[in-house]
């Protein structure tokens, strides 16, 4: 029996030692944010926090993790009521077929948690080991901003969010400006992208 | 009357220490060479500029002498050292803090005997006891392709050596006792490829600054050339007869790896190697070619493999083995061939080799290939490995994959590194 922490909450499991924690995670956890896709630690789709740092869950086996907190993103709000990291994601369209988000989305929120106020430059230093191959990563790298200034809105703390200061968030950031609501139709996109290209 | 003696004696022994600080500073002293104006790019060579961007290839100019984040060739970076830190000078041609008022003699001075144009002893980071063999086509290709440089304002932060380190005249001292002035004597024995290979290895190229062990007081042992080395919190290999890699390098296979960064039954540069063959790929393959010649035949060849097992039992290590099946087997032990594949790791020196330090350093940090460059990567481990895991895979890499008896001081070497990690 293993015991892991994972989004809060102890799960004992009879799984293996040796299973890779993202196996874990979508068979036995039904948590199917984190993806498999190439199996190796190369593409990160697999990322996941564990004590905060950025982890690939594909080649880490579950008996490293006794004692640790694990974050997936379904740890980082819920459809109903997302968090600030999962909100800037929707704001600014950044999936285009999602199989990298969750963890663009985890690796990002690992950036924050530690320097919330990355330079552009270090946003993409950090997020370098993550593989997007649609080409959204200009959205993806606005997501990002914009998930920074939603967490250092007013009240709210990436960690320690509550659900009711995360609502008054949306108001008031929504009120800040009529771009962002613009930038939630997709139609507009490719005309807001090329000036930055 | 016994007193008078001893004065007598304490003076004789203070005209003696006197006439021997005089002699060392006469000794010691170098004139200033007169400054010049910038020399305009124009009055360069073409061909001559060519060559030297190819020889600061070939001798890592811009490794070192570019800060982290910084401007190529405006120095910087700082370089630790046992006695202290000691920060990259800027060699870019600005005439108030790079190299802009040198003359090509005061260029040559500093490769061939460690001086500055102003005739202070510079310290032996800067490899001269290497650069002295440069020959003067060679050194004034250097100059024409730096003083050709966009130069860039960069003041050289200061050193931080304890006194009396800090005195750059005790260098002088170093100097008499471990520096041997060039130029490159040519070694009638060998062909001429040989000796090119020579001669850009062990001038320029500087391999043995990393590869060759130093003593207490930082200088080369002469004796143990290309015996294995110390750099920048890494191992460089030994590269002569007492190389522990598990397959023989010959020249074909050194000329890959030094070219093109890794090879399939050897592995992938990395660590301080790695900027190394980078630079190697964008200079002349007769050149490569003859490092590599010259390389092998200094390794010479071995009728078995180093690497074969000479433990006959190996322990049980379950930690070790679950952690390496998860979390290294899928790429190390996988099907693709190299550059996208790992290495099998018993054919990897850093597993079969005299050292553990850079086994443990690409575990915790992986590979990363530079900033807009192709190459091997590997995901770090550092922050899910505690330490005694990490000790255990280690273990277990090196018994049953390695063959080879366990590495000492293993607990040690992983502290090292992940201080370095927090540095």
């Amino acid at each position: 029996m293993i015991e892991l922490k994972v989004n809060g909450k102890s799960h004992n499991l009879s799984a293996d030692p040796d299973t890779p924690l993202l196996y874990v995670l979508r068979n036995d956890l039904q948590l199917n944010a984190a993806k498999f896709g190439c199996g190796l630690g190369q593409c990160g789709s697999c990322t996941v926090l564990v004590d905060g740092a950025p982890t690939l869950s594909c080649v880490t086996p579950i008996m490293l993790l006794e004692g640790r907190q694990i974050t997936t993103v379904e740890g980082l709000g819920t459809p109903e009521d997302p968090g600030p990291m999962q909100r800037a994601f929707i704001e600014e369209q950044s999936a285009q077929c999602g199989y990298c988000i969750p963890g663009m989305m985890m690796r990002a929120q690992a950036l924050l948690q530690r320097n919330p106020r990355a330079t552009d430059a270090e946003i993409r230093a950090f997020l370098e080991p993550n593989l997007c191959r649609c080409g959204t990563h200009m959205r993806i790298l606005r997501a990002v901003k914009r998930a920074a200034s939603l967490m250092a809105g007013p009240g709210s703390t990436p960690s320690t969010q509550t659900p009711s200061a995360a609502s008054t968030q949306i108001d008031a950031s929504d009120a800040d400006s009529d771009a962002q609501l613009d930038r939630r139709r997709p139609v507009h996109s490719e005309k807001r992208e090329r000036p930055e290209r | 009357m016994k007193t008078f003696v001893t004065r007598h004696l304490v003076i004789r022994l203070l005209w003696i220490l006197g006439v021997l600080v005089v002699g060392f500073m006469v000794y010691a002293w170098r004139s200033s060479i007169p400054p010049i104006e910038s020399p305009a790019a124009d009055s360069f060579d073409t061909g001559s500029v060519q060559r030297g961007a190819q020889l600061a290839a070939l001798g890592d100019c811009a490794t070192c002498h570019t800060a982290p984040g910084g401007e190529t060739f405006a120095g910087g970076r700082p370089v630790v050292t046992p006695f202290g830190t000691i920060y990259s000078t800027n060699i870019t041609p600005d005439p108030g803090t790079g190299i802009g008022h040198w003359s090509q003699a005061a260029f040559q001075r500093a490769m061939r005997e460690g001086v500055d144009r102003e005739g202070d002893h510079l310290y032996p980071a800067f490899p001269y006891d290497h650069f002295t063999l440069v020959n003067d086509t060679d050194s004034a290709a250097l100059y024409a392709f730096v003083m050709t440089r966009q130069p860039v304002q960069a003041r050289t932060p200061e050193n931080h050596l304890p006194f009396p380190l800090n005195m750059r005249l005790l260098v002088a001292g170093w100097k008499l006792l471990f520096f041997k002035k060039g130029p490159y004597e040519q070694d009638a024995e060998h062909d001429a490829e040989w000796n090119s290979g020579a001669y850009l290895a062990n001038g320029i190229g500087h391999c043995g600054a990393c590869h060759t062990p130093r003593n207490s007081f930082g200088a080369e042992i002469v004796a143990q050339h290309f015996g294995g080395g110390e750099a920048e919190g890494w191992h460089a290999y030994a590269i002569n007869a007492d190389s522990k890699s598990f397959e023989t390098w010959n020249a074909e296979d050194l000329h890959m790896f030094l070219s093109k960064g890794w090879h399939d039954r050897h592995g992938d540069a990395h660590g301080p190697m790695a900027p190394v063959s980078q630079n190697l790929a964008a200079v002349p393959d007769a050149d490569v070619k003859a490092i590599a010649s010259y390389v092998a035949s200094v390794m010479g060849k071995r009728d078995q493999p180093s690497g074969k097992s000479t433990a006959s039992d190996t322990p049980s290590n379950d930690t070790g083995a679950a952690i390496y099946a998860v979390s290294c087997a899928s790429c190390h032990d996988g099907t693709r061939p190299l550059p996208f594949g790992g290495v099998k790791l018993m054919l990897s020196t850093a597993v079969t080799g005299e050292s553990a330090t850079n086994l443990i350093n690409v575990v915790l940090d992986g590979l990363h290939p530079p900033e807009g460059t192709a190459g091997a990567i590997m995901p770090g481990f550092s922050s899910t490995l505690t330490d005694g895991q990490l000790e255990s895979l280690v273990a277990y890499v090196r018994s049953n994959l390695g063959a080879q008896p366990p590495w000492t001081g293993v607990e040690t070497s992983v502290r090292e590194a992940r201080s370095r990690e927090r540095d």
